[in-house]
């Protein structure tokens, strides 16, 4: 199907300043649609309220305002600039939420203006909780048992039904703020009152708890003649409970059989056809119960969501590009694969090593602040690793945090058992550590899955470098012979780390590593998992190797800056 | 110099096992199956879930499996995913296996189960490097052992294993007895799906006969929850045998080896199809159907392993595809057969769906019981049955 040609400006609406749920993944997301927009030889009209965006830099629009993201300001835009179409789906909640109040308030009627990405319906039938719910029971979906309240009296009816602990969400905020977890009425009545303040709409959802379910998601895409992929699955490492934006995530999803993970593809696209996302990209969060494989449906963003930036980077499959071009009318059979450029982007990702991504928090700068992690997003930023193995993966990502760790290692903490059930069981930053602690006061795997709610095959891996690393202490540099090296360069253990426990220093460790022949190397993201060849020079370092995969045309010299 | 060795175990009793290719290069690791020394074609596939399913499937026979994703096991083993009563494949070669399963459905772990079953394994290889060889080079033969170590005299082993061009693996393969088949497809994995008894089928449903190549079981399951009555036959069932069952269908399933080589299927199931018997194939089945015919297969350079394919049909719909072939149909070979494309594989444009322009005859050359895989074409199975009844192929 052609792109769509009576379109002539597109209006876009980025996501203002930076705040915690909503970061720069929107400024990505933003800009990678402008740029394939553009390509196509439309104008674009962008508002974003922040200077601190590659969206906002003069060349990238052809025209930008930076102006407050309101009603009144878009309006006088729109009368200025004449948008056929706006965009409002790569612009987080703000742009969502935004786009959905022009609508309201009857400004794109006025001027004509059509929304693409996602209709008016379509963002409230998501947004909704009662819309949403009722939706999944349309398509036989189960959703958590929940009840709305837009007042206190309603609330306290509401709780009476559904048992403590239960989860508090209100409607149309950004990463869950206002919501949160109650174990008892007093926090109950606290968190229902400041939710239903905050809520736009003054209405609060009051949903069973599952926490100590496995979380997942799917990054899913649609095109306007119902193909339907799904770019990459996600397993949070933390359970429900802690929001999915504050957990450690893996992809793809790990400990799913194939029957159950094609069970929740098809869940997931069954969702997506409910609620009539036509095109885009779309997320959806899954629960499961680890005893017994029962699927509960969180939400769904019908929008590029924050773990589309992680999903792209993940697979090599840029989503928010590819959800501007399917809102302009292209379908993914139209599009070209960016890594391979010969195969067409409407597949499936197939991806040959693991991703991590973790949270970074920032409570040391408001020590006042409760660092108890729940359904209301605490952190200000994330760092994403890939390796070739979890372990890797995993002890890459938590030396990117900067956060001073070389590694999963640490002093050695001594804690009673109350202790340690205490930090175990208590979602907090810090957190993976006393799992680490744990291990080493020799903790068995399931007495840990047990406290934390973490998935054994993930806590098997944390086990095994808990104790590498313990063994590590006091060892003399040159003892390491080529199969030890090798065995915990594999594993992820930083020359930083195993500097810290010879008491020798990084250079000499490096030193010591080469006179082994034991170097790193690095291998392509290439969408295919190396069916295909990769014509686009995106790399990630490991020690897993044996074939140099750096593409000729990068092997020039390089600056770094 | 590169840095890839067995990685990583803290198990000190590891055993040794190695994979010697044909062109010489050798693939050291840790032994995590049965013991002993088998040569195979080797295969890579691509999809992230399904060990199981793939070990099980009989179309891998006389083939080992390099799985590409890295972590494989990790949810162990579920024995009713099995597809078939046995592991087919030689060998499974993995980066790392999990030792434990973790899953609420698992009965043991993958390494018990390859050892149960007699599969060799292997981990701590290199399995992007093999991957990328056969990309180049296309298909290779190697051996697998953990008895041997001697690469020169492996190498002669891998060099002259038979190409699997020209075998009939399906005999091999195939039940020795007519039996029927009534399970249906299962509840959805939480339970909580549609019902087992939506499917029973019905004393007066369309009776279809399923030859057996290698059937995997959820194309059974498929065919019964779609509401026919089923009865699988031996690769090697004459014509008035399937006629005697009183079909009013007639299925040709998966299998491995080259579809060239089945010559007495071609005889007989063209005396069936000329009889005006609707029929469906898959894989295996849709190859033997182009010999039926008159047209040509031939062997790819690597074939399609895996689960993300697009399948391109000619009226524009696409679906992500479970796939799984070394030999295709040969397009320009349709031509006089009276058979016409209907599906070409979005990423080659290789030959992936045909049909007959006068019988009632079409075939995938994918796997729209998935297992593993997406589960997209599953209509393809209501397509058939809609022909069976109506005499008219639905309209798309």
């Amino acid at each position: 199907m052609p792109r769509r040609t009576e379109i002539e400006t597109i209006l876009v609406i980025g996501s203002g300043p930076i705040i915690i749920g909503q970061a720069c993944e929107f400024d990505y997301s933003g800009t990678q649609a402008i740029r394939a927009l553009r390509e196509e030889g439309y104008r674009i009209v962008l508002v974003n309220s922040n200077p601190a965006t590659i969206m906002t830099d003069p060349e990238l629009a052809d025209a930008t305002y930076v102006e407050p993201i309101s009603v009144e300001f878009i309006e006088k835009i729109i009368e200025k600039e004449k948008p056929s179409v706006i965009l409002p789906t790569l612009g987080g909640q703000t742009a969502l939420n935004t786009a959905l109040e022009l609508f309201d308030s009857g400004v794109l009627e006025k001027h004509g203006v059509e929304m693409i990405g996602a209709e008016a319906a379509v963002i409230r039938k998501a947004e909704d909780r009662d819309e949403f719910r009722q939706a999944m029971d349309n398509i036989g979906l189960k959703s958590a048992p929940s009840e709305i309240a837009h007042s206190m009296d309603e609330a306290q009816a509401a709780v009476e039904k559904i048992g403590l602990p239960c989860v508090i969400r209100p409607a149309f905020t950004l990463g869950g703020s206002g919501g949160g977890i109650a174990y008892n009425q007093e926090e109950f009545e606290q968190i229902a009152a400041r939710g239903i303040r905050l809520s736009p709409v003054n209405e609060i959802l009051i949903e069973k708890s599952l926490l100590g379910w496995k979380e997942f998601e799917m990054e899913v895409m649609r095109d306007r003649k119902d193909n339907c992929v799904i770019v990459c699955s996600i397993e949070n490492l933390d359970p429900m409970g802690v929001h999915t934006g504050d957990s450690i995530t893996v992809a793809p999803a790990q400990t799913l059989t194939d029957r159950e993970y094609q069970h929740m593809r098809d869940a997931s696209f069954a969702i997506m056809r409910e609620i009539g996302v036509e095109t885009g990209g779309s997320n959806v969060q899954f629960a499961l119960n680890p005893a017994d494989g029962e699927l509960i449906v969180i939400e769904m963003n019908p929008r590029v969501s924050r773990s589309s930036a992680l999903a792209s980077k993940a697979t090599g499959f840029p989503i928010a590009k590819f959800a501007a071009k399917l809102a302009v009318g292209y379908t993914l059979d139209e599009i070209q694969n960016d890594i391979t450029k010969e195969t067409p982007a409407c597949f499936e990702p197939s991806i040959d090593y693991v991703v991590t991504k973790m949270p970074r928090f920032a409570f040391e700068k408001f020590p006042l602040s409760d660092s108890t992690l729940g359904t209301q997003m605490k952190s200000v930023g994330e760092t994403m690793a890939i390796g070739r193995t979890f372990e890797e993966s995993f002890q890459k990502a938590l030396r990117g945090l900067e956060v001073g760790r070389v590694g999963f290692s640490g002093k050695r903490r001594e804690f009673t058992p109350e202790e340690l059930a205490h930090k175990l069981s208590r979602p907090a930053p810090g957190r993976i550590f006393a799992v680490y602690d744990a291990f080493l006061q020799r903790y068995t795997v399931e007495e840990v899955a047990r406290l934390t709610g973490i998935d054994t095959w993930i806590l098997a891996f944390l086990e095994r470098l808990a104790h590498a690393d313990a063994t590590l202490e006091g060892r003399v540099l040159t003892d390491f012979g080529v199969n030890e090296m090798r065995t915990l360069k594999q594993m992820g253990f930083s020359d930083a780390r195993l500097a810290e426990a010879t008491n020798s220093s990084e250079a000499a460790v490096r030193a010591h590593r080469k006179e082994l022949g034991i170097a790193v190397g690095f291998r392509l993201v290439d969408t295919c998992a190396g069916e295909f060849e990769a014509r686009t020079p995106y790399l990630y370092s490991t020690y897993h190797w044996t074939r140099d995969e750096i593409p000729m045309q990068s092997k020039r010299r390089k600056v770094i800056i | 110099m590169g840095s890839d060795l067995p990685a990583s175990s803290t198990d000190n009793a590891q055993r040794p096992a190695i994979l010697v290719l044909e062109d010489g290069s050798t693939f050291p690791g840790i032994s995590v199956g049965a013991e002993g020394e088998r040569a195979f074609e080797l295969v890579f596939n691509t999809a992230m879930t399904g060990y199981q399913e793939i070990l099980t499937d009989p179309s891998y026979a006389g083939q080992g499996v390099v799985m590409t994703y890295p972590q494989i096991g990790n949810y162990g083993i579920a024995l009713a995913d099995d597809e078939s009563d046995r592991c087919w494949a030689n060998a499974l070669i993995m980066r790392q296996l999990s030792p434990r399963a973790s899953n609420w459905r698992a009965d043991m772990t993958l390494g018990e189960y390859l050892e149960q079953r007699d599969v060799l394994g292997i981990e701590g290889v290199d399995t992007r490097e093999i991957t990328l060889k056969l990309r180049e080079h296309g298909a290779l033969r190697a051996v697998m052992s953990t008895q041997r170590f001697d690469v020169e005299s492996l190498v002669e082993i891998a060099r002259n294993h038979p190409s699997l061009e020209g075998q009939d693996l399906a005999a091999r393969v195939s039940c020795a007895a007519p039996y029927p088949w009534d399970e249906p497809l299962p509840p959805d994995p939480d339970g909580k799906g549609r019902s087992t008894t939506d499917s029973l089928i019905a004393p007066d449903a369309p009776h279809v006969v399923c030859y057996d190549f290698g059937v995997k079981r959820n194309i059974l399951r498929c065919l019964v929850s779609t509401g026919l009555r089923l009865t699988v036959v031996p690769a090697k069932t004459s014509a008035e045998e399937v006629l005697a069952l009183k079909p009013d269908g007639l299925f040709l399933s998966n299998g491995p080896g080259d579809p060239a080589a089945i010559t007495y299927a071609h005889e007989e199931v063209r005396k069936l199809v000329q009889g005006g018997l609707p029929t469906f194939g898959i894989c295996l089945g849709h190859q033997i159907l182009a010999h039926v015919f008159g047209a040509s297969t031939y062997k790819m350079k690597f074939g399609h392993h895996g689960a993300n394919h697009p399948v391109v049909e000619t009226n524009g719909r696409i679906d992500i595809s479970s796939q799984n072939h070394g030999f295709a149909v040969d397009a320009e070979s349709l031509e006089p057969s009276g058979l016409r494309i209907t599906h070409r594989n979005g990423n080659d444009g290789t030959v992936a769906g045909m049909e007959h322009e006068s019988l009632p005859v079409f075939s995938v050359q994918y796997h729209p019981e998935a297992a593993p895989g997406p589960h997209d074409p599953q209509h393809l199975f209501q397509r058939f049955k809609h022909w069976i009844v109506t005499g008219r192929p639905a309209k798309i």
